[in-house]
């Protein structure tokens, strides 16, 4: 009998105690920058696409939601003629982040994508694709990459040698 | 001319109140359970969330209302109406003041305990008429706490009806002028609550409903309105044994500087928070536990509560 009486009297206490409650839309809650949330597709320093089109992504993704096509510009560039992402699909485990050789697609800490209509969370590249390098500010895959592109020959990468003649008995 | 209406101006005050504090009820049970849960509750509908009962109204209005094909379909329907119709014809003998009261019956008391007796049977029904086995034994349940329970209730009112003299409530509530009966009827006004709580077989004597267990109990089946009356039945029942509480235990309506409808309503308010705080704190107890507990201590108790108010009475005189 005592001991009901003791419980209510700590319930009674709780009525001081702080309230466990996050009031969402009022107050944002902090999110870890590396939270995943909304998918993007990133730009280089130099504001081209990120993405080339290697669908690692696509083919890493677990439930299938990632769709691209890929093409080349006349630099040689490769990049995704359309880039789509099913978001009613996406579980956000983020391996296609994982995947992407480049950087170019990362996870967001944006969680607010509510929509009425189901079609609404088809997203388009230009739905995804940002303005910005995104998380990794200095990164150019084809400035590291030993790949000749248009203005870019071979071995004139970052930290990259020029290439080494093999016929010639030079050093 | 005001004489000629009173009665009819009456029902419409008792009508008006009851059903303005059973819906009220859901707002302050959500806040005051979450005041104590570290939470905050519904606080987006309008001021402190106070419109929350219009939401949750029209909510409960459009819902479907399906009759399950398996049920008895007129029992499934008359059992919601009955709860209703009894916990409100209880309050046609509650006075809210002095002459604020429908009907000042002789035996009132009486009149109470047949009523929230009859109440008994809308679970009941509704146990049996969904044709569910949770329902029904949620139905059960409650046909055999109510038995448990009414009859010690009955017999814990009896120590109030001797000091006072009279099965009348307003006769009760004006012989507590100088002492209220919580003072020397502690053990009968213990007993009086603890009965009440279980026949609004609320936390922690909700075994007909044990969400944990029966689902819902006697209203699994239960949707839109009909599901909505039985909440609303609940809640009335609530008022009704909190105002009970006060009548015969806590002075009623005897308070200074106040009308005494005033002190009526604060201090019925008084109790239903005490419902909700019990809500809050308690465990639900096992089945046999709660009826051993009503059987073996608590009808013993009333007995001596009984003897012993009898005998003192009788010295007294």
């Amino acid at each position: 009998m005592l001991s009901l009486l003791r419980t209510m009297w700590i319930i009674f206490l709780h009525m001081f105690h702080k309230r466990e409650t996050q009031e969402y839309p009022d107050v944002l809650p902090q999110q870890p920058p590396r939270w995943r949330g909304r998918i993007i597709l990133s730009r280089d320093p130099d504001g081209e696409e990120r993405c080339v089109a290697c669908n690692l992504c696509s083919v890493v993704c677990p439930v299938a939601c990632i769709a691209l096509q890929a093409t080349e510009d006349g630099h040689g560039r490769r990049y995704p003629e359309f880039f789509r992402i099913n978001f009613s699909r996406c579980i956000f485990c983020g391996l296609c982040e994982e995947a992407c050789p480049t950087y170019a697609i990362q996870l967001t800490p944006d969680f607010e994508m509510g929509e009425y209509n189901r079609k609404n969370l088809v997203y388009e590249k230009e739905d995804l694709l940002i303005s910005g390098p995104g998380k990794y500010p200095d990164y150019n895959f084809y400035r590291v990459a030993g790949l000749a592109i248009g203005g870019k020959g071979k071995g004139e990468a970052d930290c990259e040698e020029p290439p080494v003649n093999t016929r010639s008995l030079m050093p | 001319m005001i004489d000629a209406y009173w009665p009819i101006l009456m029902i419409v005050f008792v009508l008006a109140v009851v059903m303005t504090i059973a819906p009220g009820m859901i707002w302050l049970e959500r806040r005051m359970l979450a005041l104590w849960q570290d939470r905050y509750g519904p606080n987006r509908v309008g001021p402190f969330g106070l419109l929350q009962v219009a939401a949750d109204a029209i909510k409960m209005i459009f819902k479907e209302d399906w009759i399950p094909p398996f049920a008895d379909k007129a029992t499934f329907i008359l059992a919601p109406c009955i709860i209703n119709a009894t916990t409100l014809l209880a309050f046609a003998v509650i006075p809210f003041g002095p002459g604020w009261h429908i009907s000042d019956l002789s035996v009132g008391l009486l009149f109470f305990l047949a009523m929230s007796s009859l109440g008994v049977y809308s679970v009941t029904l509704a146990g049996w008429a969904s044709n569910n086995k949770y329902s029904l034994l949620g139905g059960l349940r409650a046909a055999g706490q109510m038995l448990a329970y009414e009859v010690f209730m009955g017999l814990s009112l009896m120590g109030v009806v001797m000091m006072a003299g009279s099965f009348r409530i307003s006769d009760i509530v004006e012989a507590q002028q100088n002492v209220w009966f919580c003072i020397p009827q502690f053990l009968g006004f213990f007993l009086f609550f603890t009965a009440g709580v279980a026949e609004t077989h609320r936390l922690p004597f909700d075994l007909p409903e044990a969400e944990a267990e029966l689902i819902a109990g006697f209203h699994a089946e239960y949707s839109s309105l009909k599901f909505g009356m039985f909440f609303i039945g609940e809640y009335i029942g609530i008022t009704l044994i909190s105002a009970l509480v006060v009548l015969l235990y806590f002075g009623g309506w005897h308070g200074p500087w106040f009308h005494p409808v005033v002190w009526f309503l604060l201090k019925v308010f008084f109790f239903l928070v005490i419902f909700i705080w019990m809500r809050a704190s308690f465990a639900r107890p096992r089945y046999d536990q709660l009826i051993a507990f009503g059987w073996k201590l608590m009808f013993p108790l009333a007995l001596l509560n009984l003897m012993v108010t009898g005998a003192v009475v009788l010295a007294m005189r």
